[in-house]
């Protein structure tokens, strides 16, 4: 096996941190953008946060085919559900949806996703499709193996009724920290707003994310760093 | 150079052809429920815990829900696989209001249906992967019963998954009597509710408690238990015997 290339064949798997919040007004999807096959990085710039509707988008963790095939199917029915109701549809029939592939075909998919979005009947609605087809309606959640470095956070800054600005703010913050410490999860963070006025993405290279344990401040190049401190480099 | 997950090649092995599927395991998982009889009528007890593996991931699944005027269910298992089961429920009740004749499905017969259920997704090596309590009254007649994956199913005074075969169970064998009052009654649920809490690691603290008599269904807002730890051999638990637990 060659250890350098790592395992070119794998699976395509999106490690990933992917975060549903709710706010007062809407919701906040937020997720990393490293899909990786083996050890290898294949895309360092994926976007995992997909459209269903106009108003409705899902986060996609676990296997990249099946979260993308899910993706693909839902979008097809709801396409076909909103020519038929004559309204954009519900986020709710958009994660049941997505419930009925991930049930009945739980012994041969393994994604984990998070459904969120606006309409008017029911405002800013998430919901958390983990692996088996378990829906649940949740004020936040989070997923993707990244998540696992984010329930203590959460735990401690989670509140209801945030403003858009703080659920962004707080979306950007978790994922940049999930990636500070899951391998898997990595890149840039990506967001989507949605409310009644409508869809918001924004974007976050790494360079302007914040600090955390034992990073230092990028730099160009060693030779900047040695020109303007003084000269005696470490020596023991 | 290929070192294929192997989770696919065992689910081959497990499948004989694409067609056939089984559950092999559970994912997100309710634990404990514990019911019992009482004077008017039959309570049931349940936290609000949903475990993915070793994970307290979700801390608010409702695991009781009433089903029609008469019954109630409680489920411990495989979360996906529950929320199937209150669809076929849903669907049963809504057929069987549906006759608009002015009977409808008791207790026993929603636990018959469930059993049947049960055991056939168990003989197509498919179960669904629960744990289920199912109580209720009807026409003075109270019912408290159980069925599992494997199509196991029984009535008794009281009765639980789980853990709370081992830890809640012995409780009520002890202290069970005909014509609990409701106070007595959750008082006696409470007390098998914080030995789960205490012993059995999947438990959360935050639960709920459901009833049903002649006169209705109610389930209680979810709440928590305060915890007792100040024994005195919890205090210096090593003194004596330095580097024992």
């Amino acid at each position: 096996m060659d250890g350098i290339s790592g395992d070119l064949n794998a699976p395509h798997s999106m490690g990933t941190t992917i975060i549903g919040v709710t706010y007062n007004g809407g919701v906040v999807l937020g997720a990393d953008s490293r899909t990786s096959t083996g050890m290898y990085v294949a895309n360092r710039a994926s976007d995992k946060i997909t459209q269903l509707t106009d108003n409705v988008y899902i986060c996609r963790s676990g296997s990249a085919a099946d979260s993308q095939i899910v993706s693909d199917y839902v979008r097809y029915f709801l396409h076909q559900h909103t020519i038929q109701l004559g309204q954009p549809s519900t986020v709710k029939v958009a994660a049941n949806l997505v419930r009925l592939l991930s049930y009945n075909n739980k012994n041969m998919l393994q994604t984990g996703l998070i459904v969120g979005g606006w309409d008017k009947y029911e405002g800013g609605k998430i919901y958390g499709i983990p692996l088996g087809g378990t829906v649940l309606e949740q004020p936040f959640t989070i997923g993707g193996s990244g998540s696992t470095y984010l329930y203590g956070f959460f735990d401690q800054v989670w509140k209801e009724g945030m403003t858009q600005d703080e659920a962004e703010k707080l979306v950007v913050k978790a994922v940049s920290l999930a990636i500070a410490r899951d391998g898997a999860s990595g890149g840039v963070v990506r967001t989507v707003t949605i409310n009644k006025d409508g869809v918001t993405r924004k974007f976050y290279p790494g360079n302007t994310l914040p600090l955390w344990h034992e990073e230092l401040e990028p730099k160009d190049s060693m030779l900047d760093i040695l020109s303007s401190a003084s000269p005696e480099p470490m020596v023991s | 150079m290929n070192v294929a997950d192997s989770a696919p090649a065992m689910n081959n092995l497990l499948a004989s052809n694409a067609d056939s599927q089984r559950t092999l395991y559970p994912y997100v998982t309710g634990t404990s429920v514990v019911g019992i009889k009482y004077k008017d009528g039959i309570l049931l007890a349940a936290d609000m815990g949903g475990s993915y593996g070793s994970t307290l991931r979700y801390k608010t699944v409702e695991r009781l829900k009433s089903v029609g005027k008469h019954s109630i269910i409680g489920a411990s298992g495989e979360i996906s696989d529950f929320q199937e089961i209150m669809r076929y429920l849903d669907e049963l009740i809504l057929y069987d209001n549906m006759w608009d004749d002015g009977n409808s499905l008791g207790p026993k017969e929603v636990h018959n249906y469930l059993t049947r259920v049960m055991y056939n997704r168990r003989n197509k090596f498919n179960p669904l992967w629960n744990s289920l309590v199912l109580g209720g009254v009807k026409n003075g007649q109270k019912h408290l019963g159980t069925v599992n994956m494997i199509g196991v199913h029984y009535e008794d005074n009281h009765v639980a998954t789980g853990f709370g075969n081992h830890l809640a169970r012995p409780i009520l064998r002890d202290e069970w009597h005909e014509n609990l009052t409701f106070e007595e009654g959750v008082k006696l649920l409470e007390k098998c509710m914080r030995v789960l809490l205490y012993r059995d690691r999947s438990a959360v603290n935050k639960l709920q408690i459901a009833r049903i008599t002649e006169d209705g269904v109610a389930v209680f807002p979810p709440y928590s238990l305060k915890t007792f730890w100040n024994f005195n051999a919890f205090q210096n638990p090593t003194v004596g015997a330095e580097g024992s637990w």
